[in-house]
């Protein structure tokens, strides 16, 4: 697994980080933000490009596709797999984003305005391309095997894992590389999102900006970053003799066909979403201990997410630890599924479960056990992961301890 | 800085080669690696650097870092 999140610069650092309950949200720094009624996000910090791609590269390709190449060299040094002519065709990459190359389209359109079309760089029109993540990671790698690009929104990592998951359970490919890629704290999102009132205003204390199931949550932190994760076949990986962390056991995709932005009550799309998962991984619902939920701090998803929930695993729902990531790292929309199926796994791999942290006065409404303020150290077995897109599009994935 | 060395910092930058790389009949394509947008991107940073504009049609006869060099000349620029 591979990641640069708000919260570390790889796995390990993001994943000690948001264990020990620390905010990656601070002020933006990317552009001015004068005019802005939100000025905070989670950036990266103290990300040195250079490490993992050439000055030109930096130069010319946007930093979602950046961020990706960096996560992506970490996951495989992480796998401990090498990628060459007897295995690149087998192995594939998917890499989804809500956005692509957003900051690249609104610094050439400024291009084209101040100088003229001749001055567009001959690299932008590839790099605004969302698919890029994806192609620039294969060219690294030298990946020969499918190649797509989710673009469900919010839900992009998540549908591109699963998509990833279903092309090795299928027999198309042995490897794939899969998560997301974003980067888009731009004057443009920020400024479209503001005007939808989507985003939180709480700048005077950035770090308590992203309270999901709060009482006081008003609105979501957008964050950047990119999370990926090597899936392989498991005969390939006994082969190997591979370390396995976890097994991605069900997927499940589902549309709300209700409105462009918001969940309808009671997220019916999100719940039949859970369920679908649930019978394509062959678990009832008390076979799920933990919920990475979507959990992004706004009025809407935050309560209907939680009815959801109940809905689905009725009883049980009183013995889940339902916890929101996004507290901490922010919401990394494309990236936000690559990301939290890493903290899915961790979750596995290491027995804690991170917290939700600023669940000061939890919504009466939503009275489910979120983890509040500290992680809890405990086995888990089974993770779920929900995240949920613009478009009304839902997807969720189920991970398991894996047992020789 | 000679013109030739300006021209030499620029490719240097662009194309990640080395100084020593650089000798006059230097092929942008089949010795420093670059490709069809590697070039273009080199030539607008030529145009930007000594402000002039390169056509097209110029713009095929450039193949070596000689040629740019005599090309920069014929245009003015010293």
């Amino acid at each position: 697994m591979g990641a640069v999140t708000p919260c570390g610069n790889s796995v390990q650092e993001t994943w000690q980080g948001v264990c020990a309950g620390l905010s990656g949200i601070g002020n933006i720094t990317k552009f001015d933000t004068t005019d802005f009624k939100t000025k905070i996000a989670g950036e990266l910090k103290r990300f040195d490009p250079l490490q993992f791609a050439t000055k030109s590269e930096v130069r010319r390709l946007d930093d979602f596709i950046i961020y990706a190449v960096a996560a992506s060299v970490m996951a495989l040094e992480d796998a401990g797999l090498s990628i060459d002519a007897g295995n690149g065709e087998r192995s594939g990459v998917i890499i989804g984003t809500a956005i692509g190359g957003i900051s690249t389209i609104e610094k050439e359109k400024e291009t084209i305005m101040r100088e003229g079309p001749r001055k567009i760089s001959p690299f932008s029109a590839p790099s605004c391309l969302p698919n890029l993540a994806a192609g620039y990671v294969s060219i690294r790698h030298g990946l020969k095997g499918p190649i797509n690009c989710a673009v469900t929104a919010c839900a992009a990592g998540t549908d591109s894992i699963g998509g990833a998951f279903r092309l090795i359970a299928d027999g198309y490919a042995d490897v794939m590389i899969a998560g997301g890629a974003e980067a888009a704290i731009t004057p443009l999102t920020v400024g479209g999102f503001n005007v939808m009132r989507a985003l939180s205003t709480h700048n005077d204390e950035p770090e308590k900006a992203s309270r999901p199931f709060d009482r006081d949550r008003n609105g979501l932190v957008l964050g950047e970053g990119s999370g990926l994760v090597v899936l392989e076949a498991l005969p390939v990986a006994l082969n190997r003799g591979a370390k396995i962390y976890a097994e991605v056991v069900g997927y499940g995709s589902t549309s709300d066909a209700f409105h462009m932005a918001a969940p309808p009550p009671g997220h019916e799309g999100a719940a039949r979403c859970m369920a679908v998962a649930l019978k394509d991984a062959g678990m009832r619902p008390e076979d799920i201990e933990y919920i990475n939920a979507h959990g992004t701090s706004t009025q809407l998803n935050d309560l209907y997410e939680t009815q959801a929930v109940k809905r689905v695993f009725g009883e049980h729902s009183r013995s889940l630890a339902v916890g929101s990531t996004k507290s901490m790292t922010g919401h990394l929309l494309g990236a936000a599924g690559g990301i939290e199926a890493i903290f899915a796994v961790k979750s596995i791999d290491d027995g804690i479960i991170p917290p939700t942290i600023n669940l000061d006065h939890p919504d009466p409404e939503c009275d489910l056990d979120y983890v509040p303020h500290t992680a809890r150290i405990v086995p888990v077995h089974t993770a779920m992961s929900c995240t949920f897109g613009f478009g009304g599009a839902n997807a969720v994935l189920i991970f398991k301890q894996f047992e020789d | 800085m000679t013109l030739e060395e300006k021209v030499i910092a620029i490719i240097v930058e662009q194309l990640d080669v080395t100084k020593e790389e650089c000798l006059p009949e230097a092929s942008f394509i089949d010795d420093l690696g670059a490709d069809s947008l590697d070039l273009v991107e080199l030539i607008m940073e030529m145009e930007e650097t000594f402000g002039l504009t390169i056509a097209d049609s110029e713009l095929e006869k450039i193949r070596t870092i000689k040629d740019v060099i005599d090309f920069l000349r014929s245009k003015g620029v010293s």
